[in-house]
């Protein structure tokens, strides 16, 4: 790879990483938010393993694999899992605000990220800070996803997104935390998701229904 | 020795992990299991004060663990109150007809839990710290939804769901600030670690650094029950069994708070004191308020308690934003004179809950001529928590409200502590309900099943009984522990 088409290639996968989030928000069926996320995790792997050739790193090209196979593999399939085999109830019926509204808000979102991110841009100006904002976008877009939708499962891939996003500033300004702290995060985000999965699953067999529309019983 | 110290606190409640996952729950041998291991956890937190006021931070693993006075005083905490926790689990379990196989999963849990708290206040890094706090949620998912009823299963639900995402913005704030750190010329692997931090934290770019502190203080907050992120925690507490709530109430949130303080005491040279000054009291004034609102009009005396450590949270946070050395010192005490209060006034409530198979204030009446000693120990731990003197609390509050008023904070003080009386009206008000009144014939007597309930022994009062004393002892002297206290404010106190 030059020195000239690097940028290119990071931006290439950035773009796709940006696009994915919005995918999200447009798309009703899960089935079809999960196979965007998963997309998003190839995307994400791939601008690590771009980083990782530009910089002649092989931990960093090592640990794009792995999170390639975490974050477009095994997450994924265990979203999968938990959706169950039921097509009747893979909708994200009625969100709090409608898929039009979330496409704009999402644009908004963008544009608020391109904002807060001037400064981190401007400590140190690179083809990779230079595509911070696309992360944070994603950030922000996984938190509006989390707190808008009903669907228990749309709240976990909204969740995914926004450690997408992290995980990709995370590599973008810094080239990655200390290896440790990266495996604890992963291992953790591991975690969160099959208890979500566990909880998903108890919820369904003991009450028939896992829309969190539902869930409102403890309030004040 | 000193790393056997150092270690031993994360050890111990694996080992007593394993030991559940090995040879199951039973109620007259292994159950006591985890209070020996828990016990041997305080010795173990004594030493390490004893040795940390007398020679100074110590470390281990490569810095990776490192206890200062404040992670020994913080260490102190978790291991008492988990030790209450533990003694009170036996009864709690079999009042509550809990079959072997849930008992086991809830002590495998209990013990993962009580070791990555002690990881998170023996942490010498950002990154591990947040690793463990992290831990928590998970590992206290499945107790939240211990009693698999609908409503525990949407606490456990709201609770992953809302911490994971606090931490994760937490997260994404410490990622940036070790951008910032990286650029300031520490390398890889000191950049999270705070000794380095804080002593290169003049050179931290401020803009990046502001964003970062103001991600890291709202994610952390969150699992503290800092407004705005705060709607798990009353769901949790209340549906959690009663142990565990103790232990989520007692000592996971000082934990998170003690992670806001580590995370301030990076800022507060960076930035200059008033960037978290600012941020900290409007955070505390909202939980103040929010929690006083929602505590007048309760019906339910776990919620209650619950709302009460938002209240206690809030008043933290106040003591944090001043952030003097008298300030984290009424900080400190607080925070275990609360711990232990409310470990006391958790459990307590278990066995309310028990004996009335509610949950429901209107439903617990004349509690004090029905059940004296529960109603007794139920009603000193309320006013242990109310900031009645002998307790801890009442000092603690006096020096905050002190401490503030000293750093010209007189205006957010007088609103913090008119929230804090509305707050005492209205718990005074529901506590007074539940105990006094004249007895009626519906009340009490029947589980859900038609059983009568356990009965509310003695030895189930011990641990009760030795938490308020503890409570209590905090607040008529210090003795020994003064000068680790001391110590502990000079770590993250401005002079």
């Amino acid at each position: 790879m030059t020195d000239t088409s690097y940028p290119l290639y990071l931006d290439l996968a950035a773009g796709l990483f940006l696009l994915t989030a919005v995918g999200v928000l447009w798309r009703h069926q899960l089935a079809a938010m999960i196979r965007l996320f998963a997309l998003q995790g190839a995307a994400l792997a791939a601008i690590v393993a771009i980083l990782g050739i530009h910089q002649h790193s092989l931990e960093l090209i090592l640990v794009a694999l792995g999170l390639g196979v975490l974050r477009a593999g095994i997450l994924p399939y265990l979203a999968r899992r938990a959706l169950g085999g039921s097509p009747a109830e893979a909708r994200e019926t009625r969100p709090v605000i409608n898929v039009a509204a979330s496409l704009l808000a999402a644009a908004g979102l963008t544009l608020l990220a391109y904002a807060v991110t001037r400064p981190l841009v401007a400590l140190a100006p690179s083809p990779a800070t230079a595509i911070l904002p696309a992360a944070v976008a994603v950030v922000l877009i996984g938190f509006f996803t989390l707190v808008t939708r009903r669907r228990a499962l749309s709240q976990v891939v909204g969740f995914l997104l926004l450690d997408n996003g992290i995980t990709a500033t995370a590599f973008l300004a810094a080239a990655g935390v200390p290896l440790i702290v990266e495996l604890g995060v992963s291992f953790d985000l591991l975690l969160v998701v099959l208890v979500l999965q566990v909880l998903t699953t108890r919820l369904r067999n003991s009450f028939g229904s896992n829309d969190l529309d539902e869930l409102r019983e403890l309030h004040d | 020795m000193t790393i056997l110290l150092l270690l031993a606190p994360i050890g111990l409640p694996l080992a007593a992990a394993l030991l559940y996952a090995a040879a199951g729950w039973r109620p007259r041998t292994t159950a006591w299991a985890g209070v020996i291991t828990t016990a041997v956890l305080a010795a173990d937190a004594i030493g390490l004060a004893a040795t940390v006021t007398r020679t100074g931070p110590v470390h281990t693993a490569g810095g990776l663990i490192r206890a200062d006075a404040l992670s020994a005083w913080m260490l102190l905490g978790v291991a008492a109150v988990a030790l209450l926790a533990c003694w009170a689990s036996p009864a709690y379990l079999a009042a509550g007809r809990t079959t072997t196989r849930r008992a086991r999963w809830y002590a495998i849990l209990l013990h993962l839990f009580i070791a990555a708290m002690a990881t998170a206040v023996l942490a010498g890094n950002l990154g591990i710290l947040w690793i463990a706090v992290e831990a928590t949620t998970i590992v206290t998912a499945f107790l939240v939804g211990h009693h698999r009823t609908r409503t525990a299963l949407e606490a456990a639900w709201k609770y992953v769901v809302i911490c994971s995402a606090a931490i994760a913005i937490a997260f994404l704030g410490l990622v940036l600030l070790y951008y910032a750190a990286q650029h300031a010329g520490l390398s890889g692997d000191e950049a999270l670690d705070w000794a380095a931090l804080t002593s290169h934290a003049h050179q931290l770019d401020p803009a990046v650094t502001r964003i970062a502190i103001g991600l890291a203080v709202l994610g952390f907050g969150a699992k503290a029950g800092l407004v705005p992120l705060h709607a798990w925690l009353p769901d949790a507490h209340s549906q959690a069994p009663a142990p565990i709530s103790a232990l989520m109430s007692g000592v996971l949130l000082p934990v998170a708070l003690y992670a806001v303080l580590r995370v301030k005491a990076v800022a507060d040279p960076a930035l200059g004191a008033g960037y978290l000054r600012t941020l900290l009291t409007v955070l505390a004034l909202a939980t103040l308020a929010l929690a006083a609102v929602l505590l007048i009009a309760q019906r339910d005396f776990k919620r209650m308690l619950a709302y009460s450590s938002m209240e206690h949270m809030g008043l933290l946070a106040l003591a944090a934003a001043v952030g003097t050395r008298l300030a984290i010192t009424a900080l400190l005490l607080h925070m275990a004179g609360h711990g232990l209060a409310k470990t006391v006034a958790f459990l307590s409530s278990g066995h309310i809950l028990h004996q009335h198979a509610s949950s429901q204030i209107i439903d617990v009446r004349a509690l004090a001529t029905r059940m004296p000693m529960l109603a007794g120990l139920f009603g000193l731990a309320i006013l242990a928590l109310l900031g009645f003197p002998p307790a801890a609390l009442f000092a603690s509050e006096l020096g905050i409200a002190r401490a503030a008023a000293d750093a010209g904070m007189s205006w957010a003080t007088g609103a913090a502590f008119a929230f804090v009386v509305v707050a005492f009206a209205a718990i005074t008000a529901h506590t007074g309900r539940m105990l006094l009144g004249p007895p009626t014939r519906t009340a009490a007597g029947a589980t859900a099943d038609g059983t009568p309930p356990a009965v509310f022994t003695n030895a189930a009062a011990m641990p009760l009984i030795a938490g308020l004393l503890g409570a209590v002892a905090l607040g008529i002297t210090l003795g020994p522990v003064a000068g680790l206290l001391r110590a502990a404010a000079r770590t993250v106190g401005a002079p």
